[in-house]
């Protein structure tokens, strides 16, 4: 791999991502195994520095991390240190100064990773940056799909939930969409992003169009303070125009995946009975989570032209 | 008495509707003559052959951060950079700390800049709102006699319309008029750069430009019922400048400004979240660009002001959300204002030095921004060809804060002056 950091999947090659899923497959087998300790990472330092609240995707990175014998430590910050407290700049030249080869950084605003790796030595992997992009999790939940479709050209992707708010949802039109698939999007108008169409995918106008023969249906969280902002009236009428059903998910392909990056709000933007049917691959994307960060922390780390 | 002799330039004087090669003498501070082959006995001698005279520029809009904000920019160094810019005379907006809201402050600006400045002349703005709260009046009054030119809560818009209506009443009692910084906070919400393809690009939260337009409307129906004058500032979007133009057309006494990054720049240059182009309004997209170019050109927009607006390093050295809004302005504002509407044929440099500088001392009823015998020699020397790469590092302002940097523009600054007096003088 040449590229020093991972921000996002904006701009990555077909085959770039391709080699990323390729090699999480392999460490997928390191997860599976009894033994689950390789030397990728032996001699590295992995830091985590997150600026937002994480349970899965920071255990995910620490795992991962560990699986390959690398040192990784985490720091939290608060919010609120965000403005008041030390700066980012400082903070990574800090961390860079401490031998650190890889910063695993989640920031509520969008660019935070872009303005770490422009001043540090270290990779820096961006884990989810405001609304911009969560770019490990569409290539987890991209070798999810392949997996199970064979492959990701043609494939109709169906997204729906906060749109608007998602970096999930941006993260995968970039890849997806290089990967030839066709991303279709669902939410109310108000969880739409101005001219998302601009990115290489379309915006159904109801979710049974969205759903309509689709290979996969990925639901995205919806917060409830998103309805307190007036972004839609009420979750009862959330559920009614924009839930994914039972009903709507037959409007899919027979045996269509059903994703969620997580954490779900069961009954609002993913009914439980979809959550939890034969389709759902939801666990496996857990599972694909730690292989896709094995693997981009083992291309990082070895990276050519240093 | 003191005597110089700027000889062999192209004056340019819309006023007066001059242009043409002459020697311009300057006696006391003042014009004493222009013609052709006037004598130089007992007078300096500044050498403009090759380069454009023309009274100096006068800007309606910008921030010296004094008092309160020193770190940001000062009296003295915002008047030397105004001066490096061809400025002559600035309006200073209210938003120091404390805010000049109230007649102490007013004095402290003007002595400072009399006293400490370059000689460029500074035209303090009070608030509308104590303390730019936009709830109850400042003394407005108090500070008309203080030397206010105008009344402004910028930075922040008068939400209150009743108050707003009020205000605009009362100021033009004293003679003054509200520059108004139109934006509804709601329809701003959480936005940082200017809602589009970019913003959704890098998921940034956006600012629709109905933002603007919505008080923009509420401005002109404001002074339109009230009969009273209104000036709009820094006018971005392409509906902002429509809106201005039917108003005008109605016989609305209201007058409108753009900045030089609104012509220059897009929201394109955000990309890669730099936060030298976080400023407010928003740099907006190609089509807007165009139409405050059209603006300018058809007379709908007055002036090109720069709101210039200083900041530490350290504001804009952050995430993209927390950095400062603002540009530092002075310094580019002839270049950029002549690359964009000069060098592409869109108007005469005598129409941009109309906009810079006639219209702007016309609006705030100053002298300036004429070169009849008599008047204050208010002049700036200026190379229209000389091609410049801005260096912020060597601005004169202690803001460095531009995302001009490093970019190539035509026009340069050769000497400024004010009553006569060297604001500014290039090494060369």
């Amino acid at each position: 791999m040449k590229r020093k950091d991972m921000l996002g999947l904006d701009g990555v090659s077909r085959e770039e991502i391709t080699s990323i899923l390729d090699t999480a497959l392999t460490m997928r087998q390191v997860v599976r195994s009894n033994n689950k300790k390789t030397s990728h990472l032996q001699g590295k330092s992995i830091v985590t520095l997150f600026y937002e609240n994480s349970t899965r995707t920071r255990m995910s990175f620490e795992l991962a991390s560990k699986y390959m014998s690398a040192a990784a430590a985490n720091i939290s910050a608060s919010a609120s240190s965000v403005a008041k407290g030390e700066t980012l700049i400082d903070t990574g030249v800090t961390l860079d100064q401490m031998g650190t080869d890889v910063i695993i950084i989640r920031h509520p605003m969008s660019g935070a990773p872009t303005l770490l790796a422009k001043h540090v030595r270290a990779s820096v992997i961006n884990a989810g940056d405001g609304m911009n992009e969560h770019p490990t999790q569409a290539l987890l939940d991209m070798l999810t799909m392949r997996e199970h479709l064979g492959g990701l050209e043609g494939a109709k992707i169906a997204i729906c939930g906060d749109v608007m708010h998602s970096r999930v949802a941006r993260s995968n039109i970039y890849g997806l969409t290089t990967m030839g698939a066709n991303v279709v999007l669902c939410a109310p108008p108000t969880l739409i992003p101005t001219r998302i169409e601009e990115l290489g995918c379309t915006v159904a106008p109801t979710i049974e169009d969205a759903c309509e023969g689709a290979d996969v249906v990925m639901g995205l969280r919806i917060q409830r303070e998103r309805q307190q902002k007036g972004l839609f009236p009420s979750v009862a009428e959330y559920c009614d125009h924009w839930e994914i059903t039972p009903e709507r998910l037959a409007l899919a392909k027979k045996n269509a995946l059903v994703m969620h990056p997580g954490p779900m709000n069961r009954g609002v933007e993913i009914a439980s009975s979809v959550a939890d049917c034969g389709q759902s691959v939801i666990t496996q994307q857990v599972e694909s989570g730690v292989a896709v960060r094995m693997a981009l922390l083992y291309m990082l780390t070895r990276r050519e032209n240093g | 008495m003191e005597k110089l002799l700027i000889r062999g330039g192209r004056v340019i004087d819309p006023a007066n509707g001059m242009d043409k090669i002459a020697d311009v003498l300057i006696e006391d501070g003042k014009i004493a003559a222009i013609g052709e082959g006037l004598s130089a006995d007992g007078a300096k001698v500044y050498d403009a052959a090759g380069k454009v005279v023309a009274p100096g520029f006068i800007d309606m809009h910008c921030h010296l951060r004094d008092p309160g904000q020193e770190y940001k920019e000062d009296i003295v160094s915002g008047t030397r950079a105004a001066a490096h810019g061809g400025f002559t005379a600035v309006c200073c907006m209210p938003n120091t700390k404390p805010t000049n809201d109230n007649a102490a402050v007013t004095r402290y600006i003007i002595e400072k800049a009399q006293t400490q400045g370059s000689g460029v002349r500074v035209y303090p703005v009070g608030a509308v709102s104590k303390g730019l709260a936009g709830v109850e009046m400042a003394e407005v009054g108090r500070m008309k006699e203080a030397g206010i030119i105008a009344i402004s809560d910028d930075g922040q818009p008068v939400s209150n319309s009743n108050l707003f209506r009020l205000a605009m009443q009362y100021a033009d009692h004293f003679g003054l008029f509200i520059m108004s910084h139109s934006e509804d906070k709601n329809l701003v919400g959480d936005g940082v750069m200017n809602e589009g393809f970019i913003s959704t690009k890098l998921g940034l939260p956006g600012i629709t430009r109905a933002a603007e337009e919505v008080m923009i409307a509420r401005d002109i129906l404001v002074a339109e019922a009230e009969g009273k004058r209104v000036h709009l500032c820094h006018v971005s979007t392409k509906g902002g400048v429509q809106l201005v133009r039917e108003a005008k057309a109605r016989g609305v006494r209201v007058t409108a400004e753009t900045t030089p990054h609104y012509i220059g720049a897009t929201d394109e240059w955000v990309m890669g979240y730099d936060s030298r182009c976080r400023v407010n309004p928003p740099l907006r997209e190609e089509e807007d660009r165009l139409a405050c170019i059209e603006g300018l050109c058809d007379g709908t927009i007055d002036v090109i002001a720069t709101d210039h607006a200083p900041h530490h390093e350290d504001e804009k050295r952050c995430e993209f959300h927390i950095a400062a809004s603002g540009i530092s302005g002075f310094e580019t504002a002839f270049c950029i204002s002549n690359s964009m509407l000069v060098k592409t044929g869109k108007m005469t440099l005598s129409d941009l030095i109309e906009r810079m500088s006639v219209r702007p001392a016309k609006l705030l009823g100053v002298q300036g921004g004429n070169l009849a015998v008599g008047n204050p020699a208010d002049v700036v020397v200026l190379d229209p060809d000389k091609e410049i790469v801005v260096d912020a590092s060597k601005f004169l302002s202690k803001g460095k804060n531009t995302p001009f940097d490093g970019k190539t523009y035509v026009g340069e600054i050769e000497l400024t002056l004010v009553d006569g007096k060297t604001a500014y003088q290039g090494n060369d």
